[in-house]
């Protein structure tokens, strides 16, 4: 498949770019940041989200979806974060959305339309420690008749405050560490026994932490077969994966946007600072490792289309690529913006915070570097 | 109905639509099955097994030859070109499908030519009518050999600086000078070169481009050897050689423009070696066969296997930037400035593959000599590749070329 966006593609994302510019710039953003909102986006907004199509963009069309493909979804999430716009688009129109689509018919009627609708997200509830680990869960699901009760605790939950449900990560069987053992529950966040916390990061956005104490949920809650959590979640993952590396990229862009501005811009020594070779060849070195972003996002965004559960290999190279090469722009639009870049007026450092987060959730470059080597053999 | 639409049409007008490709496809690979000698559908081990053909070339064996004149005559050595110039006027979907149906059959291929690569293009694009009758058939049918000149020793980064001399002597062109770098000069037929014809001009505005026999009076070469041993690169010596006005490309003076053309052309070339290290077995792969893994299969050294891992990344995400980039051209966005980013990453992602290799192989990378080492193969490649970043436009001229072209940044100021 040639690696080149579709007309339909294009028109998404020209209609984001349209809709993000008028109603959630960087300047709505730093709004709500300086508002200290612990919700961290704006139910308005997601509903508005949700009437363009956005919240249902990868649900199937039979419960009002629009099941328009990742590539789709990236270029979205590539818009968001040229504007570092805050909104559960990631979490529960990209992720949870995949893991129902292996949910029972009775999951996906209680859900799927007040998804669609904006009414209601699904948060993740995955890891427990400080690095992206899923196999790590320790958080136990015991057996009471017909169903099980939750014991444990999730932290770093995205979106996770005041959400509407969340799929939790659950042990069954086996210990910490093994990849066997795990299930995946779908939760009401109004179950008793449930309660959360706002953690607050440095990129202003929604996080949570969960107890879940004596939980108990019924089989049905269950997605898929016990035992099978981490296949369930596999192409969650890699949607999101893919989804933050394409938000990554946008960010990174903008970052590079504004820094060549002010090459361009800026006077010392009596010409523009765009002119020496010393910040030229930096930029161009750093537009190079943009462009290898934007392949493997493509890449990655096609690789899922055609397989959701098999992608994992080019996601992760999308991941971690891009995570590496979006530390790489916000750090050198500080240091290029000079004194300017490390004030908080300016934006590329909310870019910065925001890029230093995104890549380290759901695996930082190690974690998916990690990974490529062991699918390549080594 | 659907199966009509049509996909592809040829440099000729001719247009074809999925029906046809399919009977092409059929026709293909039904004559290559009948053509191809056996001895030729086995991938080349060594530089030693590429035809090059030209006046002087000795044939490997009697299959070598026939599989050159085969393809020669059907135009498919250069499967693209108008069939009045002796190509195999074929659609960019036809060539495709005859690329596929010969890696099918792993078909060697019948000729390896800078005419093909480089010339080519050029005279399609900036020749007479009569340049492109005389010189293109001969090219295709891999009789004539030709070399590229180019650098000269005060002419590298700088090349519109050469100053290889070409006068107007009425009725030809004497030139005097010298050129540097020019692969194998010692071999070929012909050359086109870079001279200058204005020395009052501008120093872009007086170059021009000029063909001419290298058995013409007054041409002599010597081969240059390498860090890595020995190389198809020639220094080449002009005095007072003799050159017909007819041989004369494009417009006086305005030489530069086809220069430019062709530097585009061979960066993309270069750029592409990034990719060629690939091959089969990745860098891991040949890692763990080296040094062992543990347990799990992973290699033992966690340093090496992490900057390993890295470079693969690296490689796979260059890999699809160059496909994205033909995907891009092909869908008519054209590549422009944008071959300077594949000459640069591409070499210098090779340098750091070649560094990996070196070190997984520990001391018996060093070995120079000797039937194990294949004669130092690897190394000997290892130290070829420290050239890749500086032929064809060093990477700080790319990166240049990529922050004037493509981000717009301003000129240096001049002190």
């Amino acid at each position: 498949m040639a690696l080149v966006y579709t007309e339909e593609q294009e028109m998404v994302r020209d209609s984001a770019k349209g809709f993000l510019a008028e109603k959630a710039s960087v300047s709505v953003f730093r709004k709500m940041r300086d508002a200290a909102d612990s919700l961290g986006w704006s139910r308005a907004l997601w509903v508005e989200m949700a009437e363009m199509g956005w919240a249902g963009i990868l649900v199937e069309e039979q419960y009002g979806g629009l099941d328009f493909g990742m590539t789709g979804a990236a270029l979205i999430l590539e818009e968001m974060g040229k504007n570092l716009t805050a909104s559960p688009f990631l979490s529960s129109a990209v992720m949870a959305s995949q893991v129902l689509r292996g949910a029972s018919e009775a999951q996906k009627q209680a859900w799927l339309p007040k998804m669609v609708s904006g009414e209601a997200i699904i948060a993740l509830a995955l890891d427990e420690g400080i690095k992206h680990d899923p196999a790590g869960s320790q958080l136990q699901a015991e057996k009471l008749g017909n169903g099980y009760r939750l014991k444990g605790s999730k932290t770093y939950i995205i979106d996770g405050f005041e959400a509407d449900g969340y799929l939790v990560l659950a042990r069954t069987d086996g210990e910490a560490g093994d990849k066997e053992g795990l299930s995946l529950f779908l939760v009401d966040a109004r179950a008793k026994g449930i309660s959360t916390s706002s953690t607050k990061l440095l990129d202003s956005r929604n996080y949570a932490g969960a107890k879940f104490d004596n939980v108990e949920v019924s089989g049905g809650d269950l997605i898929g077969e016990a035992g099978k959590g981490l296949d369930a979640l596999e192409p969650a993952l890699n949607a999101g994966r893919i989804g933050l590396a394409a938000e990554m990229l946008g960010a990174s862009a903008q970052c590079f946007e504004s820094s060549m501005e002010y090459l361009k811009d800026r006077s010392q020594f009596g010409q523009k600072i765009g002119s020496f070779q010393g910040l030229q060849h930096r930029s161009a070195h750093l537009y190079c490792e943009l462009e290898l972003v934007r392949s493997a996002v493509i890449k990655a965004g096609q690789d899922f289309e055609a397989s959701a559960e098999h992608s994992g290999m080019i996601a992760s190279l999308a991941k971690a690529k891009s995570g590496e090469v979006a530390i790489l722009a916000a750090n050198e639009g500080v240091q290029m913006l000079g004194g300017i870049g490390m004030t908080d007026e300016h934006d590329m450092g909310l870019y910065m915070k925001r890029i230093r987060a995104a890549q380290e959730l759901l695996g930082d470059y190690a974690f998916h570097a990690n990974r490529f080597a062991k699918w390549r053999g080594f | 109905m659907d199966w009509e639409i049509i996909v592809g049409k040829s440099s000729s007008g001719i247009e074809f639509n999925m029906a046809d490709l399919e009977q092409f496809q059929q026709e293909t690979r039904d004559w290559l099955e009948e053509n191809c000698p056996k001895a030729m559908r086995k991938p080349m081990r060594a530089e030693s097994d590429a035809c090059w053909g030209g006046r002087n070339f000795e044939f490997q064996s009697e299959d070598q030859r026939n599989w050159l004149k085969l393809m020669g005559e059907k135009g498919w050595t250069a499967p693209e070109w108008p069939s009045e110039y002796g190509g195999g006027g074929l659609s960019r979907e036809q060539s495709k499908i005859l690329k596929k149906e010969m890696a099918r059959i792993s078909a060697r291929p019948p000729l390896q030519s800078f005419g093909i690569w480089m010339l080519g293009p050029a005279l399609l694009k900036f020749g007479s009518e009569e340049q492109k009758k005389e010189y293109l058939p001969p090219i295709v049918r891999g009789e004539i050999r030709w070399c590229q000149g180019y650098s000269e020793p005060g002419a590298g980064s700088d090349l519109a600086s050469l100053q290889t001399r070409c006068e107007d002597k009425g009725d030809h062109y004497l030139i005097n000078g010298q050129k540097v770098w020019t692969s194998y000069a010692d071999r070929a037929d012909w050359i086109f070169c870079l001279v200058r014809t204005n020395r009052e001009a501008r120093k872009h505005l007086g170059i021009s481009f000029v063909l001419f026999d290298m058995a013409s009076k007054g041409v002599s070469t010597k081969p240059i050897t390498l860090i890595s041993g020995k190389s198809p690169f020639c220094e080449t010596f002009f005095d007072d050689v003799k050159v017909p006005k007819e041989n004369l490309v494009g417009t006086l003076d305005r030489g530069w423009d086809i220069a430019k053309y062709l530097l585009t052309h061979e960066r993309e070339m270069i750029g592409g070696s990034g990719g060629s290290a690939f091959g089969a077995r990745g860098l891991g792969e040949v890692a763990v066969s080296a040094l062992g893994a543990d347990d799990d299969g992973q290699l033992s050294d966690t340093a090496l296997r992490a900057k390993i891992a890295t470079a693969e990344l690296d490689g796979w995400a260059f890999l699809l930037t160059m496909e994205r980039t033909k995907d891009e051209a092909k869908a008519g966005q054209g590549i422009g400035a944008r071959s300077s980013m594949l000459k640069y990453y591409g070499t210098e992602l090779n340098k750091r593959r070649f560094e990996l290799m070196m070190a997984s192989k520990g001391l018996s990378a060093l070995e120079w000599e000797g039937e194990a080492s294949n004669e130092g193969e690897l190394p000997r490649a290892w130290l070829r590749t420290k050239g890749n970043s500086i032929e064809g436009g060093t990477s700080e001229v790319q990166l240049n070329i990529i922050s004037k072209r493509i981000l717009g940044l301003p000129d240096p100021k001049v002190v």
